[in-house]
């Protein structure tokens, strides 16, 4: 499913950052996997990068076997559109405008009708579980919790392969957070590959397998029962 | 993306902000009902022009004397007593002219018996003169060619003279004295309207022999009226009379002491004014435009910069770089075309008051709807175009984490 060779990237401001460096690992159709590490270990650039939100300045990136990293603007947002889901931190919901809308969005630019559309949507957020009462609420008038699941149902809606969370939890309170943790590990158990990036140890406990970054470079790859950066941490 | 998708986006961009996109569409109100007013005042104006000058008669040509040319370029010997009356005699003889009238045009005090008096011009010219510049009569009769010969104190008064100096009353069979000597009102004309002059409202007419020996003491005439059988054949007339009149007064046909202007001369000079004028006044709009524009481009400059979080994440969930673009030029066109349909129902109204109130004729083309519209989708293009752009390139990580 995805496949990264040697990828390094580096921020050129005043000084060069070497955000990544020479970073290979593959991860199969289906698997649930958690990237950890501490703030500025690089784990959002490579988030950013399997997302196609960007690109790295070497080093080869294949999904589904088809090298992206070398794509244009219009066909990485192609695929972002088709293949990947994003979930935020921050949610990044529209304001002032309904869930039902918000959910709609990547229909809007996959050019789906709107009948079509109008069903995707009502069966995106059944699977996120967000309650029928609120689909016409203003996004901004919702709590955290029902937020997040409608960015969710968003990342669900056009039924990519995977799915890419970004601290999902990181703004909610633990109850709240289980609830989109579990709707997360649902949605892998009817087959979308799931990748959490996350600083919280508690939810890389739910994960299989547990890819641990620091400075820019892996320390650990391993299946989370054999990850020694979380026992490290328990202990 | 579809296009009814991009107007139903641009629309609820558009009404999320409803008070700031109707100040912004304001401003394109005001430039395009300016513009459509102005120019209806223009076209108005010129439209009057062109009525006037074809109430002087139609397929008429007029011998004027000097050699002045249109254009102001003075030639020949440049003495304003050049016509005669045997010139008349001449010009009867071309191919195609239907009548020839002697002109003889001077300013006179005029007094009715009742003591009110006025000063205006006075025509002496041959009883062709109402038939050439198409003047009937109301009251009375025109003088005949017999007064003509007889050199008769006549008078037909133009139809706001009897009006100033009669009032209500019947002026036909009085007398008036105009330069101190007595005349009989034989008829009175029609109105005709016009703005110009030369409009027979405000003329008394006698017959040319009377001006030239009692009133005016001169031989020469102020101008000759030619008409023509048709319009087309005017152009020949005017070159084989220019021919005969240069022959007979002995001058080098190139250069005349004479010239012969046609009433498309005058029509192309008066609109060369009246499109001058017109176009002042519509540059003169167009400025309040251009701000309006400039106003379009703030607001979606602002409302990019508002939105960049919004962009980063349209773009995160699929957009391309160019649907980005179209969404955000579908907005300021929208605006624009919205300020368009409003500030042309506007300008009508403003230059139907006008003419209501201000007794100054408009006229709203339908080019100038037609370019109103156009206008306002450039400008909506225009100075959408640079906040589309700056929309359109924003990288979607840096849009995603903007303050």
């Amino acid at each position: 499913m995805i496949q990264c060779k040697n990828i390094t990237k580096i921020y050129k401001n005043e000084v060069e950052t070497w955000a990544l460096k020479n970073i290979s690992f593959s991860i199969e159709e289906g698997e649930f996997v958690a990237i950890i590490g501490a703030s500025g270990s690089g784990k959002s650039t490579l988030m950013h990068i399997l997302g196609c939100l960007d690109t790295p300045t070497s080093g080869q990136y294949f999904l589904e076997g088809k090298e992206v990293s070398k794509l244009s603007e219009d066909e990485l947002a192609k695929i972002r559109n088709k293949k990947i889901g994003f979930v935020f931190q921050n949610f990044n919901l529209l304001a002032r405008t309904t869930a039902f809308r918000n959910v709609e969005i990547p229909l809007i630019y996959a050019n789906l009708d709107k009948k079509e559309r109008g069903e995707r949507v009502k069966e995106a957020l059944t699977i996120s579980a967000f309650p029928k009462d609120f689909w016409f609420h203003l996004s901004n008038q919702l709590s955290g919790g029902m937020q997040q699941r409608v960015a969710i149902a968003r990342a669900l809606v056009n039924n990519p392969k995977l799915i890419l969370a970004d601290e999902p939890t990181g703004n909610l309170d633990s109850k709240t957070g289980d609830v989109v943790l579990n709707t997360l590990i649902d949605l892998n158990k009817r087959g979308h590959t799931l990748v959490i990036v996350t600083h919280e140890l508690y939810i890389a406990r739910y994960a299989r397998r547990i890819i641990a970054l620091r400075d820019g470079e892996i320390v650990e790859d391993a299946p989370r029962e054999k990850a020694k950066s979380l026992k490290l941490i328990k202990e | 993306m579809k296009l009814i998708d991009l107007l139903n986006e641009a629309i609820f961009a558009i009404s999320s902000n409803k008070i700031r996109s109707g100040l912004t569409i304001l401003g394109i109100v005001i430039g395009i009902a300016s513009v459509i007013a102005m120019v209806s005042i223009g076209q108005g104006a010129k439209s009057e022009i062109v009525k006037s000058i074809q109430g002087l008669g139609s397929n008429t040509l007029t011998v004027m004397p000097g050699g002045t040319r249109m254009g102001a370029v003075f030639m020949g010997r440049g003495s304003a007593q050049t016509l005669k009356e045997e010139d008349v005699e001449v010009l009867k003889k071309v191919e195609g002219v239907v009548n020839v009238v002697p002109v003889v045009q001077r300013t006179f005090q005029i007094v009715a018996p009742n003591g009110k008096n006025t000063r205006t011009s006075i025509i002496g010219a041959s009883p062709e003169i109402f038939s050439v510049r198409e003047i009937s009569i109301e009251k009375g009769s025109i003088f005949s060619e017999g007064e003509v010969r007889n050199i008769s104190k006549v008078a037909v008064l133009g139809k706001n003279i009897a009006n100033d100096l009669f009032g209500e009353e019947n002026a036909v069979g009085k007398n008036i004295k105009i330069s101190g000597i007595n005349f009989k009102i034989i008829g009175v004309a029609a109105p005709k309207g016009g703005v110009m002059g030369m409009v027979a409202d405000d003329l008394v007419f006698v017959p040319f022999t009377t001006m030239q020996k009692v009133l005016a003491k001169s031989d020469y005439l102020t101008l000759i009226l030619i008409k023509g059988e048709k319009k087309e054949i005017l152009p020949q007339i005017q070159q084989q009379a220019s021919l005969l009149l240069a022959e007979k007064h002995r001058v080098d046909p190139k250069e005349p002491d004479f010239s012969i202007i046609s009433q498309e001369d005058i029509l192309s000079t008066l609109n060369q004014v009246t499109t001058v004028f017109t176009i002042f006044l519509g540059a003169v709009a167009g400025i309040s435009l251009l701000v309006g524009g400039i106003g379009i481009m703030n607001m979606m400059l602002t409302s990019v910069t508002e939105r960049t979080r919004e962009i980063g994440l349209r773009k995160a969930v699929g957009a391309k770089n160019r649907e980005i673009l179209y969404q955000i030029l579908t907005e300021s066109v929208l605006l624009t075309f919205l300020g368009g349909v409003i500030g042309i129902f506007l300008g009508w109204l403003i230059s139907l008051g006008v003419t209501k109130f201000a007794h100054i004729a408009t006229q709203v083309s339908p080019f100038s709807v037609f370019l109103a519209f156009s206008v306002c989708t450039a400008i909506g293009i225009f100075f959408g175009w640079w906040p589309a752009q700056k929309a359109a390139k924003l990288h979607p990580i840096e849009a995603l984490r903007y303050e």
